[in-house]
């Protein structure tokens, strides 16, 4: 019981002070079933971890008590589901919460589709062949909307201060982006695209370094909503700005990128057969390493944040949360450089492969 | 292990959908209405410091020209001073010395006119005085010799003729 409490007391403390019906929207505070019966459950890190760091149906914010009288204060997100046979159906994730049915559907609390929602029948058992399809408005995506949002804001109103003070010096706003922009500009691109074409590919460069950045620092903030979602280690948003790169550097491939593929210039022809799955493989590996790196930079940092935290909940003692406390807030330092870095790692990396595809044939 | 490999490393259609969604309107909206405006101001600011900078030098390049050619026409006035203040002193000598050669031309001639003037006075002073000594010679020659000698032509010419005579020996 006590440790319960003292957990749940350093995460609170760790995030903020806690005003909960500020956020009444779709907060739910109820009192838990029975399941848990009044047995003390044994602390389990690795759950604990991984349900912070995947993807989640409901933002959980605090549970308060413990077995029976166990209430939860969580965001419930719109749950929008689509099979053949059942149709789209659109519906809060409050409904299924705690593993309640609702028009056969039910949220996977153990097992192997834990986090899925599966069809059951009327008994109860759940159907793992016939999935429907999930498109629901999960917390990676309201923290990737609400990180769109801030970015679009911030940009939108920095492209309008320029229309309005022309030409003069940075100021405000400016000064604080500009350099930014020129890095990206003056060191990513000029340097790896070439300044005949860097323009084209200036707008993509910018978005994807700024999008990714915005994602990762949100993502570090640990409270309140929208803050603290793992988007940029969810590996679906990862897959899409890599497949991104990936279309953009396909299609402003040049006659030279796609001869080096089918016909790599000073390789004999017979070698050709295996040298253009290996070419094949190349062109896929490449958006493949970048969509892997950012997601396991950025997860790793977030399993490390939060195995720290973990520490005084496994010695079981306050007494470690000093050590843990120092020890998440360096890793939080560590975390911000990452931020950027995997931000500039994955911009400058786009634009390597763009100007790749792009050079034209030195000899 | 299957539950994390599922959870956490395989992409769900929703997540990829969203996410193609979130960010590929993100990207268009800042393509069009934020990083070209914000790209083009920039560009246009770095131009007009690079047209400043390249004005600024040719501006001090011309002025260092200028400079230059200031000190040259400085240096040609100051010669061409030089030149004039020695010309004026040579033409103030010469007028000078001119005025002093006519002055003295001048003052020669005076001395000439007045030196025939006085000749002409004398000549004239002579003149009479000569006549006045005949007058005078013939009176009193006649009173000497008394009314013998009347006072005939002849006689008045013979004795301008002495006169004459004696006045050139005198002189």
């Amino acid at each position: 019981m006590k440790t319960k409490i003292v957990r749940e007391l350093v995460l609170t403390f760790l995030i903020f002070a806690l005003s909960v019906s500020a956020f009444g929207l779709g907060t739910n505070q109820e009192t838990h079933g029975t399941e848990h019966g009044g047995t003390e459950k044994k602390f389990d890190a690795s759950s604990f971890i991984l349900d912070h760091v995947v993807d989640s149906h409901e933002w959980h914010i605090i549970t308060i008590g413990e077995g029976a009288g166990e209430k939860h204060i969580a965001l419930y997100l719109p749950v929008i589901l689509y099979s053949r046979e059942k149709g789209l159906d659109v519906f809060s994730s409050k409904k299924l919460a705690h593993g309640h049915v609702y028009k056969g559907y039910r949220l996977e609390e153990e097992g192997d589709f834990k986090g899925k929602i599966l069809n059951v029948n009327a008994a109860g058992v759940a159907d793992t062949e016939n999935r429907p399809l999930d498109f629901s408005v999960t917390k990676t995506v309201v923290g990737m909307i609400f990180a769109a949002i801030v970015g679009l804001w911030i940009f939108l109103s920095l492209a309008r201060s320029y229309k309005k003070s022309g030409i003069s010096h940075p100021r405000g706003i400016q000064s604080f982006l500009e350099p930014v922009v020129l890095f990206i500009r003056d060191d990513i691109a000029l340097p790896n695209i070439g300044e005949h074409k860097y323009e084209k590919y200036m707008p993509y460069l910018l978005s994807v370094f700024f999008f990714i950045l915005l994602n990762n620092i949100m993502g570090l903030i640990p409270f309140p909503p929208p803050f603290g979602a793992n988007v940029t280690g969810n590996i679906g948003v990862t897959f899409v700005l890599a497949l991104f790169t990936f279309l953009i550097t396909q299609f402003s491939g040049n006659k030279n990128h796609w001869k080096h593929v089918f016909a790599a210039p000073g390789v004999p022809t017979w070698l050709l057969p295996i040298m253009i799955p290996v070419e094949l493989i190349g062109l896929i590996s490449k958006p493949f390493a970048l969509m892997i790196r950012l997601f396991a930079n950025i997860t790793a940092g977030h399993i490390i944040v939060l195995s720290l935290i973990c520490l005084i909940f496994i010695f079981d003692s306050v007494w470690v949360s000093p050590v843990s406390i120092i020890f998440v807030v360096f890793m939080d330092c560590i975390e911000l450089f990452v931020a950027f870095l995997q931000a500039y790692i994955f911009t400058l990396l786009s634009a390597l492969f763009i100007g790749m595809a792009t050079a034209e044939e030195h000899h | 292990m299957i539950y994390l490999a599922n959870s956490l490393t395989s992409p769900g259609i929703g997540m990829v959908i969203w996410a193609f969604l979130i960010f590929g309107i993100f990207f268009l909206v800042l393509a069009k209405f934020g990083w070209k405006p914000i790209l083009s101001a920039v560009k246009a600011r770095e131009e007009m410091i690079k047209g400043s900078l390249e004005s600024a030098a040719r501006a001090r390049e011309e002025m260092k020209k200028l400079q230059g050619d200031n000190e040259l026409i400085i240096k040609r006035a100051r010669d061409e001073r030089e030149v004039l203040l020695k010309e004026a002193r040579e033409v103030r000598e010469k007028l000078i010395a001119d005025a002093k050669g006519k002055a003295s031309e001048e003052a020669e001639k005076i001395v000439e006119k007045a030196k025939t003037a006085i000749e002409r006075e004398k000549a004239k002073a002579m003149s009479e005085i000569q006549q006045q000594v005949t007058t005078l010679s013939i009176e009193i020659a006649s009173r000497i010799i008394g009314e013998k000698l009347s006072k005939t032509k002849e006689q008045e010419e013979l004795i301008s003729q002495y006169l004459k005579e004696i006045n050139l020996n005198k002189n």
